[in-house]
């Protein structure tokens, strides 16, 4: 079955250094789980020996920790700073099958321009070429006929009328793939001819070797993946099966995903295997490879999407869709359902070994040449960015627009599935939900969208058979039947008496007690104190690779309701970490790096760490980074179910918990700790609640004189008006419990505030709205670790962009360039006075408008020239946790906040640390932290920045000069100015006299303007050359906004929307554009203007060495 | 589907009780309790022959997903005293269902049990070895284990004799009996003419002109094997387990294979005498039980493993190529490495526990296995075994020719 396969000797005597190339900053397609695959990666090459250099520009990441690799670069991820590193460090070989599809091309591309051979590296692992032959659809399709594996009608085309004449001759619905793109950028099913050429050319575009591949719908066919495993000996094993719940058509990323195959006989379970392992070995991978296959769906799907499908039909029984030759989502996903450490022994791989060589890790006593077993269900949900978007288009395609994943394991597919949407923190709470709009007719319609499971549960619920969702869906008859059992137990639980064994039943199948409360008419507590009186709780099983055959050293646990519980408490203190769930716009990749610092600080303290977190993508739910990690939903149910678990029979009674890690995930479920009377370790309960609630917190501020914007609460329209109408237009608005700044806006009128308030009143029903002053000027961040008696500030952060651009998606800058002496003491005070007050021990994070001195006070350290007398200084907020910017300003200043914390929340004071209370000595380097977004792969969402937070991720720029430093963090985020190049400017009226600057830099610089009428008369007046075009709305007979930008004639915009909602319709249509063109968009004035100003620098950089390439030590050490 | 399920026990013979509900047929049943790792393959499991003897757990906990299956058997019937799963599918689904396993068993009459933890029975096997069991409607521990102590001990009685075939007759492909040619003990056919006249079962390739002929000495054979053989273009004659040497080669047949088979290879010594009278006059490829006979036949002992291995997931090292080779296996003995006599080597090893996993002759056409290269169910990655005992026929008919030129 292996016939064909190259023999390449081993050479991992030869290896003694090698390149490790991260995947960057998170974007939808490419998150959390390359942090996880890399952190494994580097740990696995030093267990053999090897000097890691490790690169990647994302700060937020464990795997840029300074102990995870030998040498660690935070620098951008392009091919020139590669090869200055490559040309410092000088190592054997690099590696970039474990940065996502950004290392694999950053590979093929050092490996094209002879940079490889130059510097004499070799790519480990999967070689090039078959990189190469895998992501190339010709090539690809030539491997399939020559191994004798089918190959689907398809044609790679290069040109739109070439799309389309293979269009004519496959038939429509044809589906379009564009190559060498992640999570699917630019690709789609087209109905006709018309949708086949808008989407070809989209497509084309997104390509980065302008190829696309149309080919014949599968569409209805059941989608499985193989992850597989292949040495250079030969040797293959398959890790999982994995079959989508949501037939082929949707993105497997975007897909609810089952572990293993349910649906699947061991005929067709083995033909897919074969068939996996046949490709892998003809593509001579060496490492890890994920294997997408379609196969043919269930009689009753075939009846809807046509006789092709039948099972007895002619033709093939499946077909591959897609090869990634790399660590991928999906491997991620398949080493936590099964604990097989794909990364781990991929790397151990790409040095030479094969896998009877490698241990394995998890029995500690066979090896890695195995295939696991599973013994219960794994069910992962993809977690959507459409609470943060309500307007972007929800349907669900071939273009993946979740952020993130959770996961849920159980012995059955009903409880894992249950217990999956309960970790989602998507506001559903459990599959009882219905959506209010749907009305008693039930859902509208089954389309794939975000809420696709809940419409399915809802369609059987009411009265309609699982044949019939399945006719309409494709969903195979097994998934909706499984639902059919789920809603029979809600009518049981709704008809009947909850009995012992009606409790048990409606438990195995994954009800939760609130879910179990809501339909037997009971309160969550009371169903919860009847189970624990009839001895009804969860036993926490293993997983351990082998199904049980033989005794494992991970603890790894997953709840269930079974007779025989594993995770036996020790008599050694514990204490719980929790998590911080799926990665979602606003709780990033940096509560995870928090989560597992915290455990790694309890472990060094001797103190034993339990992990519960729900996030497959993670390091945080590694089998190794805890002592005991609980894969569970982080809901309070199964939190306090796993805390009286990990208490029970121990002298010490539960252990306690450490909330301030887990983002706001965590920090929420303290309350329901406190209650609960369950010990929280740090801040009480009280003191989170104290600094969460608005009105409690004022009182505080107001005690100790610490300056607030003015502001107020309301929750009817009257009122609202009333207050903003006493602390001035214009206002922030928000409701009062959000995350991310949720639903945040600035208004500037009475009329917008009513409409603002008529929408916040729809969404968040009984939520009060919190009205204050909006404040122009500087903002800054601070982090603080607090003991009770001394506050630690290890840096302060200014943000690039003026207040009123949610944190999360400013550019920061450590330290703070432009603040005058008397601000800093200020700001150090304020920090110092907020935690004591409020009683804070262990992390905040506080954010501070600086005001006074002017609208705007420039970003560099001339700023703070033009500042004179006392500081205004106002505190915006306070979260009483770790924060965003913790790995960012521990790493940038090697000060361990979380490690602190940590002990600080044990009883270990600052200064028994060996740290000093107040401001930490500035570094002698600059930072920046610049937000990514990934607004390019959801159509319909508008990119401006405002209060509410849009990024997915962040990189880093860190030099010795501000200039450096900024370069560096917009190269790496992709904002950067090309040299020379026009430039749109499309600005808002009340940013006009802010816009003079950087329109004279532009001039300066060389670059043609472009404007739109109200802009360029002002340009005109300056005496500046601008040419003006039309808004698209004008609807004139030149050329547009949008025909320049899509043209290619601009390459990049700005476009500013402060004002009312009218000029944001307007500009959407230029932002859009910019984004599917993927040109720099700026917003904010304050970034284009740091954009232009450091272009300079860049067109320096091209010749060499304007920035400095170092590793972080080194800036660090001054070195 | 008005069959109401009532309370099920499995009780071990060290007195652990695992509750659940009825599965299949009503009544009681003993035998010796074995787990496999397997996620897929549950009919094929419980139609191995190999089972004979013994009550089933499969450790995946989602059992009958996919229904049953005409085209899923491996025998004409349930082997398995018994099968307890964690969960059964009332509602299976697949293009080829016909029915559920619940059904299924019941059809067969062989008692199970549902609902029950088997991760926790797979902890006890793995810490205490396998045991004993019973499955039973009473709730009573002590009359469970009287009904224990009482039943017939696996690996004390033959179990091969229940399994194995009464009847010589000539494999012709998958349509059952009528596709069958009948022998007498002598060899001669009883209806038609040593299996080439009569109807071809389905899908059967025709054998052609150079075909080569393998008696399958049947120990509790899997259809797969005869498949397996077929497909390499060999006529496949299939003769009882006690089948002598001289019964075999009556049928002059160019290769010799000795199937899998159920129980304690310690007990079959009429089977290793047979061995014996073939080794070295025809080559030899043993699966499994076929694999330790042939290794008695040259005097190496057996011994039964803690709790066997039963999964397809084991990895297996074959030693002449140094390749790893995920395998399908069903065993609760192994073969001695000690005492291997000269001219027999092992040729695979079990990566898990370095375990004698295949034997090759260092002079006579001899290979065997301990795991199944038929796989059925299991990975398909060891049907180049087939192809090498082919080798090993063709090899042995060329040398003929050369004698006869």
């Amino acid at each position: 079955m292996t016939n064909g396969v190259s023999q390449e000797t081993s050479t991992s005597e030869d290896i003694k250094k090698v390149l490790v190339i991260g995947s960057g900053p998170i974007i939808i397609g490419q998150a959390a789980e390359f942090d996880y695959a890399g952190t494994q990666a580097c740990r696995s090459l030093r267990e053999e020996g090897v000097e890691v250099v490790l690169v990647n520009s994302n700060p937020a990441t464990i795997m840029t920790d300074e102990d995870m690799a030998d040498r660690i670069y935070i620098e951008p991820l392009t091919v020139s700073v590669l090869e200055r590193i490559l040309d410092r460090e000088r190592p054997d070989g690099v590696i970039g099958t474990m940065g996502g599809q950004t290392g694999l091309n950053l590979v093929v591309d050092l490996e094209k321009a002879g940079i490889l051979e130059k510097y004499n590296v070799k790519a480990l692992g999967t070689s090039v070429a078959s990189v190469e032959m895998a992501e190339d659809r010709e090539q690809f399709r030539d491997l399939l006929s020559r191994i004798g594996e089918p190959v689907l009608p398809s044609y790679a085309v290069e040109t739109v009328e070439d799309a389309v004449e293979a269009g004519r001759k496959i038939g429509y619905p044809a589906v379009v793939r564009p190559a060498y793109t992640l999570g699917g950028t630019g690709g789609g099913i087209a109905q006709n001819e018309d949708e086949l050429r808008k989407i070809a050319t989209g497509g084309i575009a997104a390509s980065k070797v302008g190829q696309v591949l149309v080919e014949q719908s599968l569409l209805g066919w059941k989608e499985v993946e193989y992850e597989v495993m292949r040495d250079g000996d030969g040797n293959v094993i398959t890790i999982c099966n994995m079959e989508n719940l949501d037939p082929m058509g949707v993105h497997t990323g975007d897909s609810i995903v089952v572990a293993p195959s349910q649906t699947l006989n061991d005929k067709d379970y083995q033909r897919l295997r074969t068939a996996s392992l046949n490709i892998i070995s003809g593509l001579n991978i060496k490492g890890g490879c994920n294997v997408q296959l379609a196969y043919r769906p269930s009689t009753m799907v075939a009846e809807t999407v046509g006789e092709g499908a039948e099972y007895d039909a002619e033709g093939s029984m499946y077909y591959v869709i897609e090869v990634n030759p790399r660590v991928s989502r999906s491997s991620a996903l398949a080493s936590k359902a099964t604990g097989y450490p794909i990364a781990r022994v991929a790397a151990k791989i790409a040095l030479g070994k094969t896998l009877d060589q490698i241990s394995n890790a998890v029995t500690q006593k066979t090896t890695a040449a195995f295939e696991p077993a599973l013994d219960y269900c794994v069910v992962k949900i993809p977690r959507w960015p459409f609470d943060k978007f309500p307007m972007g288009d929800r349907s669900l395609g071939t273009q993946m627009k979740a952020t993130g994943e959770v996961m849920a394991i159980d012995r059955t597919f009903e409880a894992a599935l249950q217990k999956a949407v309960r970790s989602l923190e998507n506001g559903r709470g459990t599959l009882l939900w219905e959506d209010p709009e749907w009305g008693n007719d039930g859902p509208p319609d089954l389309l794939a969208d975000d809420d696709r499971i809940w419409k399915l549960t809802a369609a059987i619920r009411g009265g309609r058979t699982a044949e019939s969702v399945t006719l309409e869906t494709g969903v195979d008859p097994w998934f909706t039947r499984a639902l059919q059992r789920i809603v029979n137990m809600e009518r049981t639980l709704l008809a009947e008496e909850l009995t012992p064994d009606l409790m048990w039943r409606a438990k195995r199948l994954g009800f939760s007690d609130a879910q179990i409360g809501t339909l037997a008419d009971y309160l969550p507590e009371q169903v919860r104190t009847m189970r624990k009186d009839w001895g009804l709780k969860p036993v926490y099983k293993m997983v351990d690779t082998c199904a049980g055959e033989f005794e494992a050293v991970t603890p790894y646990f997953y709840s269930s309701y079974e007779q025989e519980n594993e995770a036996v408490a020790t008599e050694k203190e514990t204490a719980i970490v929790l998590g911080s769930g799926p990665i979602r716009i606003g709780q990033g990749i940096e509560f995870d790096y928090c989560s597992v610092h915290a455990a790694w600080a309890l472990q060094k303290s001797g103190v034993e760490s339990v992990m519960i977190n729900s996030n497959p993508e993670t390091v945080s739910t590694d089998f190794d980074t805890s002592d005991r990690l609980y894969f569970e939903p982080l809901d309070e149910e199964s939190v306090r179910d796993i805390i009286e678990n990990e208490g029970a029979g121990k002298a010490s009674g539960n252990p306690s918990s450490m909330v301030q890690f887990g983002g706001q995930t965590a920090i929420n479920l303290s309350q329901a700790l406190g209650v609960a009377d369950l010990p929280v370790l740090g801040s009480t309960p009280d003191v989170i609640d104290l600094a969460s609630d608005r009105g409690r917190f004022e009182e505080v501020t107001s005690r100790h004189g610490l300056p607030q914007p003015p502001g107020g609460m309301a929750s009817d329209v009257e009122s609202a008006l009333q207050v903003a109408g006493n602390v001035g237009y214009p206002v922030l608005v928000r409701p009062s419990y959000v995350l991310g700044g949720r639903a945040m806006e600035i208004v500037q009128t009475p009329a917008e505030l009513l409409r603002y308030f008529e929408q916040a009143m729809k969404d968040f029903p009984g939520q009060t709205i919190l009205i204050d002053h909006y404040l122009t000027g500087l903002e800054v961040e601070v982090d603080a670790v607090c003991d009770g008696e001394d506050v630690l500030i290890p840096g302060i952060m200014q943000h690039i962009e003026r207040a009123g651009v949610h944190s999360g998606d400013s550019m920061a800058v450590y330290p703070a360039q432009s603040l005058t002496e008397a601000e800093v003491e200020t700001i150090v005070d304020y920090t110092r006075r907020i935690g004591l007050a409020l009683g804070v021990v262990g992390l905040m994070n506080i954010q501070f408008v600086v005001a006074g001195g002017g609208t705007y006070r420039g970003f560099n350290a001339s700023g703070a020239g033009s500042k004179s007398g006392e500081p205004e200084i106002y505190i915006i907020e306070v979260n009483p946790r770790s924060s965003r910017t913790i790995p960012f300003i521990s790493k940038v200043t090697r000060i361990p906040m979380v490690r602190i914390a940590t002990d600080v929340m044990r009883g270990k004071t600052i200064a028994e640390q060996g740290y000093e209370g107040g401001l930490a000595k500035k570094q002698d380097l600059i930072a920046v932290k610049a937000p990514v977004f990934s607004m390019s792969k959801l159509d319909g969402v508008d990119t401006f920045l405002g209060p509410e937070m849009k990024s997915t991720g962040e990189v880093m720029g860190i030099d010795t000069t501000f200039e450096g430093a900024v370069t560096k963090a917009l190269l790496g985020s992709g904002l950067n100015v090309p040299e020379g190049e026009a430039v749109l400017l499309s600005i808002a009226d009340p940013d006009k006299a802010d816009a003079l600057g950087l329109v004279r830099t532009l001039d300066a610089a060389g670059h043609r303007i472009y404007a739109t009428g109200g802009t360029a008369e002002m340009i005109r007046a300056m005496g500046v050359d601008v040419v003006e075009v039309e808004k698209r709305l004008q609807g004139g007979s030149g050329r547009t906004v949008v025909d320049i930008i899509e043209d290619g004639t601009v390459s990049a915009v700005v476009n500013t929307v402060t004002g009312d909602r009218s000029t944001m319709q307007d500009g959407f249509h230029i932002r859009r554009s910019a984004v599917m063109q993927r040109i720099p968009c700026f917003t904010s004035i304050d970034t284009a203007r740091c954009a232009v100003e450091s272009e300079g620098t860049i067109a320096e950089a091209a010749g060499g060495q304007s920035y400095n390439i170092k590793t972080l030590a080194e800036y660090l050490d001054g070195e | 589907m008005t069959d109401v399920r009532g309370d099920m026990y499995l009780v071990l013979e060290d007195g652990s009780v695992y509750p659940g509900k009825r599965l299949g047929a009503e009544g009681e049943t003993t035998g010796e309790v074995v787990f496999n790792t397997s996620m897929t393959g549950y009919q094929e499991m419980l139609t191995d022959p190999s089972y004979g003897g013994q009550i089933l757990v499969p450790t995946y906990p989602m059992i009958g997903n996919y229904g049953t299956s005409e085209a899923d058997v491996e025998s004409t019937r349930i082997q398995v005293n018994g099968f307890v799963v964690r969960d059964d599918c009332e509602e299976p689904s697949h293009p080829l269902s016909e029915g559920t396993v619940h059904d299924y068993l019941l059809e067969n009459g062989i008692p199970g049990i549902s609902g029950v933890d088997t991760r926790a029975i797979t902890r006890k096997l793995r810490s205490a070895g396998v045991m004993m069991g019973i499955i039973t409607p009473n709730a009573d521990v002590d009359i469970a284990l009287a009904t224990l102590a009482k039943a017939p001990r696996y690996g004390e009685f033959d179990v091969v004799g229940d399994v194995s075939t009464d009847d010589i007759y000539a494999w012709n492909g998958d349509a059952g009996e009528e596709s069958r040619a009948f022998f007498d003990l002598r060899g001669r056919a009883r209806q038609g003419g040593m299996g080439v006249n009569v109807e071809r079962g389905i899908g059967m390739r025709d054998l052609g002109d150079n075909y080569m002929k393998v008696v399958v000495n049947d120990y509790g054979v899997k259809l797969n094997i005869l498949r397996s053989l077929r497909a390499r273009g060999c006529e496949v004659i299939v003769v009882p387990d006690d089948a002598s040497a001289e019964d075999i080669l009556s049928h002059n047949p160019d290769g010799v294979m000795l199937s899998p088979g159920p129980g304690d290879p310690e007990l079959l010594d009429r089977s290793v005498a047979t061995a014996k009278g073939l080794s070295g006059k025809v080559p030899m490829m043993g699966i499994c039980l076929g694999h330790q006979v042939i290794a008695r036949a040259f005097g190496a002992s057996t011994f039964k493993l803690h709790f066997g291995h039963r999964g397809g997931n084991q990895p297996v090292k074959d030693l002449e190529s140094g390749r790893v080779y995920v395998t399908a296996q069903n065993h609760g003995y192994a073969v001695d490495p000690a005492g291997l006599p000269d001219g027999l080597e092992v040729s695979h090893i079990n990566l898990n526990d370095q375990t004698v996993e295949g034997l090759r002759h260092r002079d006579m056409p001899i290979m065997t296995i301990q795991y199944h290269s038929e796989a059925s169910p299991g990975p398909h990655d060891s049907e180049y075994l087939f192809d090498r005992f082919v080798g090993l026929i063709q090899a042995g008919q060329a040398e003929k020719t050369d004698a006869t030129v």
